[in-house]
């Protein structure tokens, strides 16, 4: 759907690809993207930088999956438990998809970040702990095999195995109905936004009062 | 109509409709913007070519990256004076006010919303910055957003926000001496673990809560997101009354305060509202707190031993056993005596007057060890003025701290405010994730701020009821 200015939002029912484990619980965004990546006025190039501490010390690589040739190419990425908790920063799930990420399966996911996903069109899945684990394993075994994530269907496949998955129900109405825009959702009610703000006592919108 | 909470109430007079994803349209009553995630969202807009739709209803400042040394401009670093120029060519030409370090008035977002009376009860306030829970200390309905959601706000003066739960927080009791607001956050983040939040707002309630000021308010609903919750409110009385009265907004306009404090009163909780859950927890029985780990929820009593992993439940042992391993702590001992190379008096958390004369009241007469750097980073150019006022600056300086300009500072290093190597952070912060205060191997450990004033003082974590006590 367009509105003036807005741009064609493309639905996601599916996100189908190699895949790539980051394991651990609490992993916040600061070890997804640290601050000082954040010095600039754009996201751009911050692909390169995601986990960038886990992935180097100083110059060296060091082992993580990001770093793995087998993984190189993945798209769904699949974690633990209160995946994206502390700093609302947009560059953690925008280094994600700038690495090429475009779905990540968890066990949890903090809210902020859950919801910054979604306004990249990115969806955020969750399976049980026992599911993720046994996923995270088929993955480290089947690198170059394809994972299957039904946003419709709220499904996770590999090979003959689908695991039952969940989505935020305005999640999935958002990534399936092309919906996910909200600036272009939010602007078609201008007039109602209108009148909701000279409702509120502390508002005055004539006198463009504080 | 009763039995409603006051987030029920908030996001029920902020809602302009039901969006089709089952997601409220809410209007924004107060945005905040600083120089880290607004950029690119201003960028966002311009490629739509939208205008900025309230820019009365925005309010910048600059404090991630602001140094706290020097700030004359140019800025040393330049990629800080490249994010600096942006944000002022884009208040500048959307006609935003901006608290800028010219104007007396700069400092962090979640210090200068309150301080000059732009967050008020009964309004929703919404920033690029996971913080601004904060704002919830007014009875205000305040969430940190992403940048995506900033041009939403920007663009439309609105949020897309999903219902939230509600759980009510209890802090019975009278809180022991040494023992501060930011000791309560931390045991709650402790016993709820760091998501159990989520999917709730947090409501703050019990005498432990209405006996503290403002600021304590403030220190327990910032770190409202630490445990999960995207947002977390006090409801509003005669304390936040008082404060708001002695703000810009109301200064000079008593007539505006009385003609605002009937809706200011109506949103409260009523008193037979529902929650969805109900937590109580006993604050006499509380010990300042200290963390021992890498996440805010691995947090301990002072005289309390360093948990084992093993005795942990399964989810948290991993991360526990990784911690203790970043921190070099062993289980069975308590923190006490955990050497500490650095102190940090400072963030959105803990660095307010009350907070800074707390610390004061412990480094007064005494001097910090010498293997120890103290830094004090007011939060903001009023506090640090108030501060110099009142005499509190020449302590800190007397006692050996460095007292430095406002910004979020060593918080996140994001100036050049960092630890280095494997240095040990006694912080007043709000952090203690691994590589967060700009060394991937330095150690966070997060206290009040009359604990860091005495760690700071005796080189190690140190119980400051006992450093009082050697004193008298």
């Amino acid at each position: 759907m367009t509105d003036e200015g807005g741009p064609d939002v493309p639905t996601v029912e599916q996100v189908n690809g190699t895949a790539v484990p980051v394991r651990g619980n609490e992993i916040d965004t600061d070890q997804i993207i640290p601050a000082r990546f954040l010095k600039a006025v754009s996201f751009e190039g911050l692909g390169q930088f995601a986990f960038f501490d886990q992935r180097f010390d100083g110059e060296t690589p060091l082992e993580h999956p990001f770093n793995d040739e087998r993984f190189a190419g993945a798209s769904v990425l699949v974690v633990n438990a209160n995946f994206g908790c502390g700093s609302s920063r947009e560059h953690a799930p925008q280094a994600l998809k700038r690495w090429g990420i475009d779905a990540i399966v968890g066990e949890s996911f903090a809210e902020i970040f859950a919801g910054n996903c979604l306004g990249l069109g990115v969806p955020t899945v969750t399976l049980s702990h026992e599911d993720v684990t046994a996923l995270q394993e088929w993955v480290e075994e089947h690198p170059d095999d394809e994972v299957r994530v039904d946003i419709v269907t709220e499904t996770v496949s590999v090979g003959d195995t689908a695991f039952e998955a969940n989505v935020d129900d305005a999640q999935r109405e958002a990534l399936v109905e092309g919906l996910w825009d909200t600036t272009t959702l939010m602007r078609a009610n201008q007039e109602t936004v209108r009148e909701t703000a000279e409702s509120l006592p502390y508002v005055n919108l004539d006198a463009r009062e504080r | 109509m009763s039995e409603r909470t006051l987030y029920d109430k908030v996001r029920e007079r902020h809602t302009v409709r039901e969006l089709p994803t089952g997601q409220d349209q809410l209007f924004v009553g107060l945005h905040l913007i600083h120089e880290v995630t607004s950029p690119q969202a201003f960028g966002m807009l311009d490629e739509r070519g939208f205008e900025v739709a309230h820019p009365e209803r925005t309010h910048a400042t600059v404090d991630h990256i602001v140094p706290t040394a020097n700030q004359s401009r140019p800025f040393e670093d330049e990629q800080a004076e490249t994010m600096m120029a942006a944000l002022e060519a884009n208040v500048e030409r959307a006609g935003i006010e901006f608290s800028s370090p010219d104007s007396g008035d700069q400092g962090i977002v979640h210090v200068i919303g309150p301080e000059q009376g732009l967050t008020q009860p009964g309004m929703t306030v919404v920033c690029g910055d996971s913080h601004t829970s904060t704002h919830g200390a007014f009875g205000a309905l305040a969430f940190g957003i992403g940048t995506s959601q900033i041009r939403d706000v920007l663009a439309t003066g609105c949020v897309a926000m999903s219902r939230q739960q509600v759980r009510q927080i209890s802090v019975t009791g009278e809180l022991g001496p040494g023992v501060t607001a930011k000791d309560v956050i931390l045991a709650i983040i402790r016993e709820l673990g760091t998501d159990g939040g989520v999917g709730y707002v947090y409501e703050y309630a019990g005498e432990a809560i209405e006996s503290l000021g403002m600021e304590g308010r403030m220190s327990i609903c910032n770190m409202s997101i630490e445990g999960g919750a995207r947002a977390g409110y006090v409801n509003p009385d005669e304390t936040t009354f008082e404060w708001l009265r002695e703000t810009d907004a109301f200064r000079d306009d008593p007539e505006r305060f009385e003609r605002l404090k009937p809706y200011w009163e109506s949103v409260r909780s009523d008193p037979d509202a529902s929650y969805d859950d109900v937590v109580e927890i006993d604050g006499s029985a509380l010990e300042p707190m200290v963390t021992w780990g890498t996440t805010p929820g691995q947090g301990v009593g002072i005289t309390e031993p360093v948990p084992d992993p093993e005795s942990l439940p399964e989810g948290r042992r991993v991360v526990a056993e990784q911690a203790q391993q970043h921190m070099r702590v062993t289980p069975g001992e308590t923190m006490a005596g955990y050497e500490i190379d650095v102190a940090f008096l400072g963030s959105c958390t803990n660095a307010r007057l009350v907070d800074l004369r707390a610390a004061a009241a412990v480094l007064e007469g005494r001097t910090v060890h010498p293997d120890v750097r103290g830094l004090a980073v007011p939060g903001s150019q009023r506090v640090k003025a108030a501060a110099e006022r009142a005499g509190l600056a020449d302590v800190f300086e007397e006692a050996g701290f460095e007292w430095r300009g406002a910004g979020c500072s060593m918080c996140l290093g994001m100036n050049e405010d960092q630890l280095v190597g494997d240095e040990a952070c006694a912080s007043s912060s709000n952090r203690n994730f691994v590589g967060r205060q700009g060394s991937h191997d330095g150690r966070t450990v997060l206290m009040s701020p009359p604990m860091v004033a005495a760690a700071a003082v005796t080189g190690h974590v140190t119980d400051v009821r006992e450093l009082a006590e050697v004193s008298q």
